[in-house]
């Protein structure tokens, strides 16, 4: 997906946002995971409500229950159907405890899988917004399968023949979240973090000491710029000016244009390459070092100099 | 199960300590020769021939990655894979070390360049390339060479038309490679799908620990999922739980036992059966040299054929004005 109408010039001022980040105060990154989890900040029916003229929401695993905290359906979107699936948190105490804070269980993933099904045996291209501090910890989820649910997830979201995109529209932490990010394209806004854990869990595990957490984002720097620089990301969505928390409206305009533009890229490549490029992009994925045939960096790209 | 293990030192202080022992997190240490459960002690020699089990009480030691193959395969050994490659350090991470200080340290005293060993080898005369973790290497954490190593293997099992066995024990994602590790989850299931295209199935055997971003990618993939006793099976560890939702959890959450009852395994194995069962299946799953896409056909189709041929024959004898001297009328 080309992104040189917005993001050259904003892929040039969010690489000045990597290249300050990497100085040792790391107040940049810390501003920006809290930027990421802003209570104010567009969950993901917000850009769903906004983006479809319609929305019918499903629920329920067909096994379990039903899990608030991932949300899934289909929309009428520029006149065609896409599923949706996404994280969902929640604004005030109540909402937030009903939506489980965004941390889905087994049921959720599982639902994920039953729309992904679905979608895929109709031809119906499948988005997926990420918004997860990560998946639940707790011991039910764990009795009925957390582990397998979320790998299962992986699987199917590869497997699909059908057009997949993920959005990474706020916090995007641990295998909660890459449960929902096997996609051909990967988008990423401006604010959002994307993580193996979030900062307070890597403060606790690496530093011992769960006050680390601002250490913990300064050694991750999970901004958009460096997921972007590092291959995770396709492409980096801009935000209204101030953050998505100023103006819902805006957002969910400006990352409706980057969807149907990729979506509209997608359409036009038969299944078969796209899947085969969905999996070439994740087996590039990490650099190591290998004697015979040198450095073997992932696709690491340049980015071009603020200006 | 013999009791081929000396007691040594049995106190009722240490009965009292014991009483308590499960509930707290085991300490892993790889050639420490007393048994943390009963206390009996053993030689390094005798560690090593009881298969790091406590003869006395069952107890399962871990066992290095290479010691492991050494049990899985035949005596004539295995060919090591893909031993070279070697972590890079995308983040310049630093936490309260830098993580290539502790990359070296790992290789020094582990003598391995990563916290998986891929190998050819044979079990119970059954051919296959093994993926087996090592907890011993930065808590078997999975980054970017796990994953590749991993991805590889499936591919040349896939290759060869051999299973791929996976033993796996390990903390989760590496975080000091952060994001990039976070994306080996995706790397390792998709690459599980090679196997899938040749018909060629997986067998993962779970060691102590097998938790976090491990769990939550290829080793809850298995076809056939062996747990070993006592092993932790998780996504978010106790600690974590507990420390999250203030739950008060048993002493025997996530452990194997458990995990069976929770339909999370197939079973639970003894390692010192462990050789004999993973063959076992092995051999039960091999596809005969024709199967059912070329020559004669299948079992299932010859009977059918035949039954129709039987009712026909006795339609035929039924039709009035039929004669048939074997019609008993
Ligand atoms: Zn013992």
């Amino acid at each position: 997906m080309s992104d040189k109408k917005h993001g050259g010039r904003f892929v040039r001022r969010i690489a000045g946002k990597g290249r300050r980040a990497a100085e040792p105060s790391g107040d940049d990154l810390w501003e920006s995971v809290q930027m990421a989890r802003h209570a104010e900040r567009p969950y993901t029916l917000d850009y769903i409500t906004r983006m479809c003229s319609d929305f019918e929401e499903v629920h329920g695993d067909r096994l379990y229950g039903d899990d608030a905290a991932l949300v899934a359906g289909f929309g009428r979107y520029h006149d065609r159907p896409v599923a949706f699936i996404g994280q969902q948190k929640g604004r005030d105490t109540k909402e937030r405890t009903y939506r489980n804070f965004g941390m889905a269980g087994p049921e959720g993933y599982r639902k994920a899988m039953r729309v992904m099904e679905i979608a895929n045996r109709l031809g119906i291209p499948v988005v997926t917004l990420i918004d997860t501090p990560g998946a639940f910890p707790g011991a039910s989820a764990e009795e009925r399968g957390q582990g397998g649910a979320i790998s299962r997830s992986i699987q199917m979201m590869w497997r699909l023949d059908v057009p997949t995109i993920a959005v990474v529209i706020g916090e995007g932490s641990s295998g909660g979240a890459l449960g929902l990010g096997v996609a051909d394209r990967v988008l990423m806004l401006e604010n959002g973090t994307y993580s193996v854990i979030s900062p307070e869990g890597a403060s606790a595990i690496l530093w011992r000491d769960a006050g680390k957490a601002r250490l913990a984002a300064q050694a991750f720097k999970p901004t958009a710029a460096n997921c972007y620089r590092w291959g995770v990301v396709d492409a980096v969505v801009p935000e209204p000016e101030g953050g998505a928390h100023t103006d819902h409206e805006q957002a969910a305009e400006i990352l409706d244009q980057y969807l149907h533009r990729a979506l509209g890229d997608l359409d036009a490549l038969p299944a078969a390459d796209r899947k085969r490029a969905r999996r070439d992009r994740f087996r590039r994925l990490g650099p190591l070092r290998d004697p015979e045939g040198g450095l073997g960096m992932a696709a690491g790209r340049e980015i071009p100099p603020p200006g | 199960m013999s009791k081929v293990g000396r007691n040594i030192h049995v106190s009722v202080d240490r009965l009292r300590q014991l009483a308590h022992r499960d509930a707290r997190p085991r300490k892993i240490k790889a050639d420490a020769g007393t048994c943390p459960k009963c206390d009996s002690h053993y030689s390094a020699d005798e560690m090593r021939r009881n298969l790091r089990v406590c003869p006395a009480c069952g107890h399962h030691f871990p066992v290095t990655a290479r010691e492991r193959l050494e049990q899985l395969g035949e005596p004539g050994g295995y060919v090591e894979l893909w031993g070279d490659l070697r972590a890079a350090d995308p983040l310049q991470f630093t936490d309260l070390r830098p993580y290539t200080e502790r990359i070296a340290e790992a290789e020094k005293s582990t003598g391995m360049g990563e916290a998986i060993v891929c190998a050819e080898l044979e079990v119970r005369r059954a051919p296959a390339i093994a993926a087996v973790m090592d907890f011993t290497f930065m808590g078997g954490s999975m980054g970017a060479v796990v994953g590749e190593k991993f991805a590889r293997a499936c591919d040349y099992a896939a290759q060869k038309g051999v299973p791929l066995i996976v033993v796996a024990a390990s903390g989760g994602a590496r975080m000091q490679e952060g994001t990039l590790a976070l994306m080996q989850m995706a790397k390792t299931v998709i690459a599980l799908d090679a196997l899938a295209e040749a018909r060629v199935p997986v067998i993962v055997v779970l060691a102590h620990p097998t938790t976090g971003g491990v769990w939550a990618s290829f080793a809850s993939l298995g076809d056939i999922t062996y747990a070993e006793p006592g092993a932790l099976i998780a996504f978010s560890g106790p600690r974590v739980i507990e420390e999250t939702t203030r739950e008060v959890l048993p002493a025997d959450f996530g452990r194997a036992e458990r995990q069976l009852a929770n339909g999370q395994v197939d079973a639970v194995v003894d390692r010192r059966e462990l050789a004999e069962r993973i063959g076992r299946v092995l051999h039960i799953l091999r596809r005969p040299e024709t199967d059912g896409t070329t020559g004669t056909a299948p079992p299932g189709l010859q009977w059918a054929q035949d039954g129709a041929q039987k009712v026909k024959s006795m339609m035929d004898r039924m039709r009035p004005g039929a004669t048939d001297s074997g019609s008993g009328g």
